[in-house]
């Protein structure tokens, strides 16, 4: 994925790594992590709790806790910003650049109306006046088919259902015509039924603006109906890309091949034994010689244990990280 | 279905003047698991916690052994409980943190059985640590050192410590891991195997419930409006709600199925319009109306009840007749 050339890239992080220090001992969250998000596309972040798929993307957005460490290259649209001062990040954050999250309830402010959120945006980055960045912000709400939107605006945030409330962000994400929306989690929180409308919603955007999305889930069903491509991450790396039907289709890293095969189906036969992984994923703060998902994978050797296996490419825009990857 | 071990009665439980449960009526019988479906707000936790009488219920009746849970005093409740478990949706909130594992294992055998000797407690603990597939010597160990799914394990360990008749999941497995659901519904199974637990097994995910009901009811707006063995239910689900919840639920593999041109992901499938009313909003008659793309002037009319469709599957619709045989 780092070998996407950069001028198509809206987004290119290169050995992107976040670490803490906690009690004398180093937290390594994100492990060397270079990816792309080209113009107009959306890439999808898979991976479990802890696997470090938010931390970086909270690293993009200057978001990270005050004692995280970085290091590696964020490029946006060829500019570097990893580490900018608050004020020359702003010059993006919130306009070509923005993020929504899971629960959208925390992400609202609760004593402001919901038309004021949605207005300040354009008052904040483009000096609108305030008249102006109301009608806007009625146009934006519309535009993400929340309904009754003229009252919506007069509404504060506990007055609205949960898909309403991201409906809502995703509209305030978009006041600038963003070049990037990172969205972290954006169902998880919403019921299944809800959750369909918001993937339908991001896709129509989508096609609509041109719009690249960075798709931050645990979910493979989420990516599947929205990602171009997925980066597949573990303990902190990057294990496995590639478009998503391929990946889909054809898993090669064993880690994506079990995780797949865990989601819950309608299909499996009732009463079945439920797939699941042996043990536990890693702590953060493990430091491991081999590959990290050795001890939980059929397929380890005592190379697996003993090295740990690089990303590399397998076919045009695949890549993996495993000895003994699976056949496509 | 003779000798029910559980019967819920017209169980209803009001919010101030709003009703979040109205009307439940079912039975657990000995050894079975019923699952219960619904999204956020329906009502499923308020029905899991209103028939272990852990908040009030304002209708209804909930027979166990012969009493009413509802109406039984302090003392009959208390032995009942016994019989009587709970898994909460988040194992570690629902742990003491100043508790050692082993201190939380053993304190139901301390309020229950008295009379054991300090040694007798810990060989107990000791075995159901090791049932659960933990280690003894995490008995000493306290909840923050573990994963969520080691926590939910001793969240399960605690409450099979007395082998109940009846545990209630609520939402056992959605804080967890997806590589880990597996592991802590495959051990809900084996000990209801095991042990010849029933239960009743509460989740948002149907895929989840399938691995382990025997019989299915979908809740919505704080009433049953579907029941069916869990076979019928999937295989010919009839209230359009039961169906909306069907279609949503993601599957990534069915990229293989309507793969678009050069690979690109399939269409969305059919989907419910809009969402579940915020209390006090609920529509009149049919609660799904609004949202339901069979909706007729009949069903806002009056309130559906839950009707036979032969054997024991039931749906509250007006529609019924038409659309299971459409």
């Amino acid at each position: 994925m780092n070998s996407a050339p950069a001028r198509t890239a809206t987004l290119c992080l290169e050995s992107l790594r976040v670490s803490y220090t906690h009690a004398g001992s180093a937290i390594d969250a994100v492990r060397d992590v270079s990816l792309a998000v080209r113009a107009g596309e959306c890439l999808g972040i898979v991976g479990e709790s802890g696997a470090g798929k938010t931390q970086a993307f909270m690293a993009v957005m200057g978001l990270l806790a005050s004692n995280a460490r970085t290091g590696g290259s964020v490029r946006f649209e060829g500019e570097e910003i990893l580490g900018l001062a608050p004020d020359a990040l702003n010059r993006v954050r919130g306009s070509k650049l923005t993020m929504i999250f899971q629960d959208p309830m925390t992400s609202l402010t609760p004593h402001l109306k919901v038309g004021v959120q949605l207005a300040e945006v354009l008052v904040r980055h483009r000096g609108a006046s305030w008249a102006d960045a109301q009608r806007a912000a009625l146009r934006a709400l519309e535009r993400v088919h929340v309904p009754a939107p003229a009252r919506r605006l007069k509404q504060y945030p506990h007055e609205l259902s949960g898909g309403m409330r991201q409906r809502v962000m995703i509209a305030m994400s978009l006041m600038c015509e963003p070049a990037l929306l990172i969205a972290d989690e954006p169902t998880s929180a919403l019921d299944v039924t809800v959750q369909a409308q918001i993937v339908e919603l991001l896709r129509a955007l989508r096609l609509d603006s041109g719009l690249s999305i960075a798709l931050i889930s645990h979910d493979f069903g989420v990516v599947a109906g929205l990602a171009d491509r997925v980066a597949v991450m573990y303990a902190g790396r990057i294990v496995e890309s590639a478009h998503t039907a391929l990946l889909l289709r054809g898993p090669r890293h064993p880690y994506t091949d079990l995780l797949l095969k865990c989601v819950p189906n309608l299909r499996a036969p009732r009463g079945a034994r439920m797939p699941s992984l042996p043990g536990q994923p890693p702590a953060a703060s493990a430091a491991s010689r081999g590959c990290a998902f050795a001890p939980r994978c059929p397929r380890a050797s005592d190379l697996c244990r003993a090295e740990r296996p690089l990303l590399r490419g397998i076919e045009p825009e695949s890549e993996v990280a495993c000895h003994h990857p699976l056949e496509p | 279905m003779n000798d029910p071990l559980l019967q819920v009665r017209d169980l209803g439980v009001d919010f101030g003047a709003r009703a979040a449960l109205d009307a439940v009526s079912f039975d657990v019988a000995r050894g079975e698991t019923v699952g219960l479906v619904g999204e956020s707000g329906a009502g499923k936790s308020t029905l899991a916690r209103a028939v272990l009488r852990l908040i009030p219920a304002s209708r209804g009746a909930v027979l166990w052994g012969g009493e009413d849970l509802l109406t039984c005093d302090a003392r009959a409740l208390r032995r009942h409980r016994r019989d009587l478990q709970i898994v909460f949706q988040d194992p570690l909130a629902s742990l003491n943190p100043r508790m050692t594992v082993g201190e939380a294992l053993a304190e139901p055998l301390k309020i229950f059985e008295p009379e054991l000797a300090a040694g007798q407690r810990r060989a107990r603990v000791d075995r159901m640590l090791e049932r659960v597939g933990l280690t003894v010597p995490m008995s000493a160990r306290y909840p923050h050192e573990f994963s969520g799914g080691q926590c939910q394990r001793i969240g399960i360990a605690r409450a099979m410590m007395q082998e109940p008749k009846l545990l209630v999941c609520d939402e056992p497995v959605s804080s967890l891991d997806v590589s880990i659901q597996g592991q802590i519904v495959n051990l809900l199974a084996d000990l209801q195997r095991e042990f010849g637990t029933a239960m009743l097994f509460i989740s948002h995910n149907l895929a989840v419930v399938r691995h382990l009901s025997h019989r299915v009811m979908v809740i919505y707006c704080g009433r049953i409006v579907e029941t069916a063995s869990c076979d019928e239910l999937f295989a010919a689900p009839a209230h359009p709600y039961t169906r909306a919840l069907l279609a949503a639920v993601p599957d990534p593999t069915r990229i293989f199925e309507a793969p678009g041109p050069d690979g690109a992901p399939a269409p969305a499938r059919p989907r419910a319009a809009g969402e579940a009313p915020p209390g006090g909003e609920i529509p009149s008659g049919c609660a799904f109306r609004d949202r339901c793309a069979y909706a007729q002037e009949a069903c806002a009319a009056a309130v559906p009840r839950l009707e036979s469709l032969g054997g024991i599957h039931a749906v509250a619709c007006h529609r019924r007749r038409e659309l299971v045989y459409s």
